[in-house]
């Protein structure tokens, strides 16, 4: 019984010193954010490999995520005879859902486990304290231009997602199954208000872009440099962003959506 | 690095298409194209029950949108509904015995005030009401009158 209370005491405040550390470790790299800005080449080079590397994966998945819409929703509507409001179905529930949080997942999958992996590494093969023999600060020079990296892509590959599943849509709707096409977007128009809905969205990708960024550096930052570690440290960060996306979304929906 | 030019261009290209993905949700799938500011005046008409009509709700005339509610209020002295409404300035013929009605457009759907031209020589100018006004038919209402209607011929 002791040792059950002493283990989960042990636990319990560990998991409080991790979050105290990755809060410490914000805050180091929203300081080195400045320096970044001096040096926008390796601003550049990360937006390669987080934003460019990730778009093939999220203009797809975006496609047929809105041509999967399309189709059920074309069924479900068509029951009430109200074919003509999918357009509205698929935007609202690609701008307003599914873009950010699909997109905010494959991100953690795509961008986030391959950042953490690389860091891992980099700590494992002691290039970060070799960095700091050398007087370079790792976090302003690795780890800062990443953060910014991925908050400056996670809402640009959200609008191309659903900008992209919109057009998904139309393409089951209008071209398969026969919708209107003047209804399919003059519907959309009139119901999706640009300040509720499209501003919205882009807060809320930006929120998921720097939760899982993040996350994702801090998990690389902190591994138990070994293969296994790092291993370790790539499933927390895959986990823990899901995780965490899906319950900010839940809070800022009922925050943003709430009041009509 | 070599390839550093094509990076650049890759990364020049993808932030492109992001910010063509938001102009793209922005003008074609939201209503901030028909945001533009046109030029409105205003006219209030007072109905006995407005019905579900919103503020941003259609004016039209003829099935075409001319304007949209900007308020509505209660007159606590008539009891009436004042629906204050914004129509493009570029429609400034309509004349002063317009009838205002509250449609729903469908069934089920959203309700709009309709305007429906009458025949005088002067026309409507800012800050002017419309006299004539016909209230939204409430369907649970018009339901109870035809049950009530036809229990009365039963008897």
């Amino acid at each position: 019984m002791i040792q059950f209370l002493q283990n989960l005491g042990k636990t319990t405040r560990a998991s409080f010193t991790k979050l105290g550390r990755a809060t410490f470790f914000l805050l180091q790299v929203l300081a080195g954010i400045f320096s970044v800005l001096l040096r926008p080449r390796l601003l550049l080079n990360q937006l390669y490999s987080v934003g460019v590397l990730s778009f093939l994966i999220i203009t797809i998945s975006g496609l047929f995520v809105g041509m999967v819409l399309g189709l059920q929703g074309y069924y479900i509507l068509s029951d009430f005879g109200a074919e003509a409001t999918l357009g509205v179905m698929v935007a609202a529930s690609l701008v307003r859902e599914l873009g950010p949080v699909v997109s905010a997942l494959l991100f953690a999958g795509r961008a986030g486990s391959a950042l953490t992996a690389e860091i891992g590494l980099m700590k494992a093969t002691e290039q970060l304290s070799g960095m700091e023999m050398m007087a370079v600060d790792p976090i302003r020079r690795i780890i800062s231009p990443r953060f910014l990296a991925g908050c400056l892509s996670m809402p640009l590959l959200t609008a191309l997602f659903s900008a992209v599943g919109i057009v998904g849509g139309h393409l089951t709707g209008c071209g398969l199954l026969g919708v209107d096409e003047g209804a399919y977007w003059s519907q959309m128009q009139a119901s999706i208000d640009f300040r509720d809905d499209i501003i919205n969205g882009v807060i809320k990708s930006f929120v998921f872009g720097w939760a899982t960024t993040w996350i994702a550096l801090f998990e690389g930052y902190d591994a138990i440099p070994t293969s296994e570690g790092v291993s370790r440290a790539t499933t927390r960060t895959v986990v823990n962003s899901a995780f965490s996306i899906l319950g900010l979304d839940f809070i800022l929906t009922a925050l943003m959506f709430g009041d009509n | 690095m070599q390839h550093t030019s094509t990076q650049d261009t890759l990364v020049g290209l993808f932030v492109a298409a992001g910010i063509a993905g938001l102009f793209f949700l922005s003008f074609q799938a939201s209503n901030l194209s028909s945001f533009t500011q046109k030029d409105t005046y205003t006219v209030t008409a007072r109905f006995d029950n407005s019905g579900g009509l919103k503020i941003k709700s259609p004016v039209s005339a003829a099935g075409v949108k001319i304007g949209q509610v900007s308020n509505i209020s209660f007159d606590p002295k008539t009891y009436q509904s004042v629906v204050v409404m914004q129509i493009e300035a570029q429609y400034n013929t309509l004349p002063d015995d317009t009838t205002a009605s509250v449609f729903t457009a469908g069934l089920l759907g959203e309700q709009y005030v309709s305007l429906e031209p009458g025949g005088s020589e002067t026309f409507l100018k800012d800050h002017s009401a419309i006299d004539i006004t016909q209230p939204a038919i409430i369907l649970e209402k018009a339901i109870g009158q035809f049950l009530f209607k036809a229990a009365e011929e039963k008897k």
